[in-house]
């Protein structure tokens, strides 16, 4: 049939949620009405949120974009020409001439949105695969060697070396070494790995057995959070595909992934909780050393990754160390994908390369508030990370500087609150968040929260401010210091930047 | 339920670490998990009741009794703080429907997220929470 024509409506959760399956539905049936031919992709999301759904008609001018799309739209689009890739209201022109999407950089991404998620076919066409071919003609010490000139570094929000982490667990001698992806994305504010995961499942898969040739790793395990179940589908299946593919004809190559769900702990985001969590056990932390990559899942060496820096992977041994270290600035290399999030009129995922200033991702990108109020702050880097005031939006987003500016980069979140915030409860929030989320293993991030959170609760209702103000930081202090792990130990992080920056709103 | 909670163990070959994986079978057949479930499963997979019950009472997902009505999980995270969400729990509680508080369903550029059992909706405002639960029921 020369004249089907080619619909992508997403089937990413966020578009899900605004009610994508609907509209691919009516679409379905209103061209059936007209006894046109079509036929419908659901892809993952390109990451212009704000225009879910946004549906995609290809013609020979390229794909043409239309959203937000509701199915009461769909008689008009049909009416207009849609297929022909004619005007509507609805209609932003050509998907990859947008703006907001045209001045990305997107290497990690490069294929979400764009190809069918569990098309092997698809992903393949897309420069899929290449990397694995290229690490399979590679010896360990040589792979190894290409991650660390590459400059990656974990995407989870440690910023650890990924090569460093990875020549560690080749090191080891052991009869069974483990990859172990990180899919337990509770930082607020962030959804990049489940829009990966949903939109460009492969890139994950051979990241992983890319990792697993260069460790001598033979079994991986993908641990995503319970709250993320059409991610979780989209991987099971995905992995079903990645496992019966021809690459593994060769019967002395095998690597076998392993799906587990998690249960509702944001702890198992850390990376020994998350072990543990895999074992069958409660997401308790464990004490460093030794670190996982010696002693790790099950007491072999195990590499921990987040999603973001495996998927980055593929493209650095297809592409080169150079052309990905050739993104970014100072110790930050690369691209980082960004997520704008919370009161925001264009929210969704930016990948730039490191350097590119908050101003930028919030007013150029993100275009102001969606209340259009004024921005009053940006919590960058999740629940752990520091309430950035609108004033300092001139600083650069990488690991350094915004170390420097008494912030961290995280997992790239970025959270925008407008005028009517009150940073004192915010910053109660943060000591709320850890009293519910911490695993109760050390005293400081258990106890610390508790009494964290009365005492703001004390300065909140006006009760001795000053010398609450003294403990507070006391507790933040001993948090700070005493912690085994970084739910604790950085959950001050957004209570001082608030007192720091908003000290105005701590006056009771 | 013996027979079931023995098969789903069997198809992870008993095998203590698919634990969690077992636990969500379980309650997903059955709605929670019952003691009885528990003591099977612990038998099946030969740990200790007293572990079962340390690992149960960690995760919140997992539940000891059964609910009313649809699992309702509303955000209370920064992201959804930021457009509303904390109205939007006030008025969901208000309403009397059972609700678990979760923190971020990755939906944070489209917030305030609600999720009802499994399905996830985004620019949740008292009026279209009231319209997705009267179409449920």
């Amino acid at each position: 049939m020369g004249d089907t024509t080619t619909i992508y409506v997403p089937c990413d959760a966020a578009a899900l949620s605004v009610g994508a399956d609907d509209v691919a539905q009516a679409i379905e049936q209103e061209a059936k009405q007209r006894g046109v031919e079509i036929q419908i992709i659901r892809n993952g999301s390109r990451g212009m949120l704000w225009l879910e759904p946004l549906v995609e008609v290809v013609t020979p001018k390229g794909r043409m974009a239309y959203g937000p799309v509701a199915p009461h739209n769909v008689e008009s689009l049909f009416d207009l020409g849609f297929l022909d890739g004619n005007d509507h209201i609805l209609s932003h022109g050509l998907t990859e001439a947008i703006p907001y999407f045209a001045s990305q950089e997107r290497l990690t991404f490069a294929r979400c949105g764009v190809i069918d998620p569990l098309s092997i076919e698809d992903y393949e066409d897309h420069g899929g695969l290449w990397g694995l071919r290229r690490a399979t003609g590679m010896a360990p010490e040589e792979i190894v060697d290409v991650v660390t000139k590459s400059g990656l570094r974990g995407r989870g929000g440690a910023g650890f070396p990924t090569g460093i982490k990875w020549k560690t667990a080749l090191e080891q001698n052991a009869d069974q070494k483990y990859i172990c992806a990180n899919a337990d994305e509770g930082d607020s504010g962030t959804f990049a790995d489940r829009m990966l995961m949903e939109g460009d499942p492969f890139s994950l898969l051979e990241g992983m057995t890319i990792a697993g040739l260069a460790t001598g790793a033979t079994i991986g395990y993908i641990y995503i959070r319970s709250e993320y179940p059409q991610a979780v589908k989209t991987i099971r299946r995905a992995v079903e595909i990645w496992q019966n593919s021809y690459l593994f004809e060769d019967p002395d190559y095998t690597f076998d992934i392993h799906v587990r769900v998690g249960a509702g702990a944001y702890i198992c985001g850390e990376e020994t909780s998350m072990l543990e969590s895999i074992e069958g056990k409660r997401g308790q932390i464990k004490v460093k050393p030794p670190i996982p990559a010696i002693e790790g899942l099950f007491g072999k060496p195990t590499i921990i990754n987040n999603i973001l820096t495996l998927a980055s992977v593929p493209t650095i041994m297809n592409k080169g160390w150079v052309h990905y270290e050739n993104y970014g600035q100072g110790r930050s290399r690369g691209t980082q994908p960004f997520q704008l999030g919370g009161d925001i009129k264009r929210g969704g995922l930016v990948e730039k390369a490191f350097g590119v200033t908050l101003k930028q991702l919030v007013e150029d990108f993100g275009g102001g508030t969606r209340s259009g109020k004024p921005v009053r702050t940006v919590q960058a880097g999740g629940p752990l990370g520091a309430y950035i005031p609108a004033s300092e939006f001139d600083v650069e987003m990488d690991y350094e500087k915004l170390a420097e500016a008494g912030a961290m980069l995280g997992h790239g979140g970025l959270v925008v609150f407008n005028e009517d915030v009150n940073m004192a409860k915010q910053a109660r929030f943060a000591m709320k968040f850890c009293e519910v989320e911490s695993c109760g293993k050390c005293t400081p991030c258990r106890i610390g929260s508790v009494r964290g959170k009365e005492t703001l609760d004390k300065i909140i209702s006006g009760k001795d401010v000053e010398d609450n103000l003294v403990l507070l930081e006391d507790i933040c202090e001993l948090m700070t210091d005493g912690s085994l792990c970084a739910m604790g130990g950085l959950t001050p992080m957004p209570v001082r930047s608030a007192i720091k920056h908003f000290g105005s709103d701590f006056k009771g | 339920m013996t027979k079931q909670v023995l098969r789903i163990c069997g198809e992870h070959d008993n095998a203590p670490d698919a634990l969690l994986e077992i636990l969500h079978k379980a309650q997903e057949e059955h709605g929670f998990l019952t003691k009885d479930t528990l003591v099977e499963i612990a038998r099946a997979l030969n740990i200790s009741r007293a572990d079962i019950h340390g690992i149960v009472s960690f995760y919140d997902d997992f539940r000891r009794e059964p609910t009313a009505g649809p699992c309702i999980k509303i955000c209370r995270a920064e992201a959804c703080q930021a457009v509303g969400g904390e109205d939007l729990t006030a008025h969901v509680k208000g309403s009397g429907v059972d609700t678990h508080d979760v923190y971020c369903l990755g939906n944070c550029a489209l917030g305030p997220a609600v999720m009802i059992d499994d399905v996830l909706y985004g620019r949740v405002d008292a009026q279209k929470f009231d319209t997705l639960l009267k179409a449920r029921s």
